[in-house]
């Protein structure tokens, strides 16, 4: 794109990716449409066909067949989950049981994206998703329901779509917004089953004790990493997810996959098993993960399934004596509770006094007049293969203190003039970069600052070439 | 007494990223009892290398941590009290939230 065109252009970028989405929105319509149309017909011709039996006469022995279907799925119905009706431990049952449920899930990434396909493929009721963030790029490799096409516009939308897509005979319900307790009762009142495919603490206790005030089963997976856990909490005098954590964690063990990484397949795989455990709760078939949990190991390919305690009596929600109702959920403060935002959006730490930071344009401009510096990038080493600013020095924030001789030596080679060189600590998003210049200023360098914003402004601010992750 | 100690969920991170120890511990009660109390300060002073406060609170373990002995949850064999035997498996996890 030419500079003296950028106007223009963007005008018209913006026309084209307006009207881009308005015919994907009608032409996403228009193939539901059409399945819905297709599904309907099928219904049709195959009434007709065996009508057309009976009307003949010639074969009375499939009429007799015909008014022996003491069940009530539709001919479509049973070619469709034939494959589900031939299992002698499923059978009929299981699959009439399955398409007069309703199944809620609650966030559209990594573990919502697999349960959400394989609920719907398989034919429940009524498949609600609730989730308020939009698709990104980075969402990708994990949360296989979206496509590309759907990147920035709603996770709920994109998912709603493919369900469809799969199966328009299940009525997908869309809820485009956040989980809160003002929403939560309203919303989960109207499903049988509820799947926590959300990805932090507050949630995942607002979600539980809202499962034990409607008397809900819920099916919870989380991934991190390499690993994964499952457990169904609630069911059949079972344990709740307070039962098990009491008193919340730390917020510094609570890892979130935007900062520690996950691969896309674990995740997937215990979707997958949530949508598994979903599917016999609603029908009632097996033994669900009730007061057990399965521990999944993906790098070791190991999966322990351990014993877990029973309901606790002493449970402040579940418990004997306790009394939570609907008002004191509805009350209750989740973020203040376990220390966190319900919102994954990375925190903003504000610690140091203004002169001891630097935005990134200033520091750009600190390069261009040549300043002696040295710049410390304090990222963890995996962080730092993957981008790194030239001529930035990496020691990781948790090896700072045994490496302040690195620091003090590169400032004695950058020192040139002999009026010393400045000391800048940059980091990813500007909150480990100011827990360094405390720790360094308390260690005698005076003058270190850091980065407002860290590498995420210098890419949003200074080179929009600047690789994010 | 052998052991075979396994860490998960991050708590690995504590012990340089070790996911499972086969230790030697020997009671110091004697022989015949070795209670997980005993074995968590042993853990805390043995295998430890960082931040203790992200495994320990008090004499139990921190919040979120869950507890197994012999793939069973230590609050259904008596916590801190549980008595432990040579070869028993003891299994550190903390509950992930990520999805």
């Amino acid at each position: 794109m030419e500079t003296n065109g950028v106007g223009g252009s963007a005008a018209d970028m913006s026309r084209i990716l307006s009207e881009l989405e308005t015919l994907k929105t009608a032409k996403n319509d228009i193939d539901r449409r059409i399945s819905a149309l297709e599904a309907q017909l099928r219904d049709t011709t195959n009434i007709q066909d065996k009508n057309d039996t009976v009307s003949n006469g010639s074969c009375p022995l499939i009429s007799a067949v015909h008014s022996n279907i003491n069940h009530d799925l539709t001919p479509d119905s049973v070619y469709r989950y034939s494959r589900h009706l031939l299992l002698p431990s499923f059978g009929v049952q299981g699959q009439s049981n399955l398409l007069k449920s309703s199944i809620l899930v609650i966030g559209a990434g990594g573990l919502g994206s697999p349960a959400l396909l394989y609920l719907a493929a398989c034919g429940v009721g009524r498949l609600g998703i609730v989730d308020h963030d939009v698709v990104e790029l980075n969402n990708m490799h994990r949360q296989v329901i979206h496509t590309e096409a759907y990147i920035g516009q709603p996770k709920v939308k994109s998912a709603a779509a493919t369900c469809r897509s799969i199966n328009s005979t299940v009525q997908i319900v869309e809820y485009q917004e956040a989980l809160r307790t003002s929403n939560a009762l309203e919303i989960l009142s109207q499903y049988d089953i509820v799947v926590d495919a959300t990805d932090n603490a507050p949630s995942r206790y607002m979600i539980s004790d809202c499962c034990v005030v409607l008397g809900k089963p819920l099916v919870s997976g989380a991934a991190l990493g390499l690993e994964g856990q499952l457990t169904v909490y609630n069911y059949n005098g079972g344990p709740c997810y307070r039962c098990l954590f009491p008193t919340p964690p730390p917020t510094s063990a609570c890892q979130r996959c935007s900062d520690s990484g996950v691969l896309g397949v674990v995740p997937g795989i215990i979707g997958c098993l949530q949508a598994l455990e979903a599917i016999k709760i609603a029908g009632a078939v097996g033994e669900p993960l009730s007061g057990r949990m399965l521990l999944f190991d993906a790098l070791s390919a190991r999966i322990r399934i351990v014993k877990i305690r029973g309901r606790s009596s002493q449970c402040e929600v579940c418990g004997e004596n306790s009394a939570f109702t609907q008002q004191q959920f509805k009350n209750f403060d989740y973020e203040k509770f376990t220390q966190a935002p319900l919102s994954t959006l990375p925190v903003k730490l504000n610690l140091l006094p203004e002169d001891s930071r630097i935005s990134s344009k200033e520091y750009k401009e600190k390069i261009d007049n040549g300043e002696a510096h040295v710049l410390v990038d304090v990222r963890p080493e995996h962080h730092f293969k993957i981008v790194s600013l030239p001529n930035s020095i990496n020691i990781p924030l948790a090896s700072l203190e045994v490496r302040l001789p690195e620091i003090s030596k590169a400032l004695k080679e950058e020192d040139n003039s002999g009026s010393g060189a400045s000391l800048y600590v940059v980091c990813r998003r500007g909150n480990d970069s100011q827990r360094a210049v405390q720790c360094l200023q308390k260690m005698g360098f005076n003058s270190a600052r850091d980065i407002i914003g860290g590498l995420e402004s210098w890419g949003h601010d200074v080179d929009p070439n600047f690789p994010t992750y | 007494m052998q052991l075979t100690l396994e860490f998960g969920g991050g708590l690995e991170l504590l012990c340089e990223s070790v996911k499972i120890h086969k230790v030697n511990v020997d009671p110091p009660n004697g022989p015949e009892k070795f209670i997980m109390k005993d074995l968590l300060s042993w853990v805390r002073t043995n295998l430890i290398k960082e931040r203790p406060e992200m495994f320990m609170k008090g004499d139990s373990v921190r919040p979120g941590v869950l507890v197994l002995v012999n793939d069973c949850d230590w609050e259904l064999s008596g916590q801190l009290d549980t008595t432990l035997e040579d070869k028993d498996v003891v299994v550190f996890i903390s509950t992930l939230h990520g999805g």
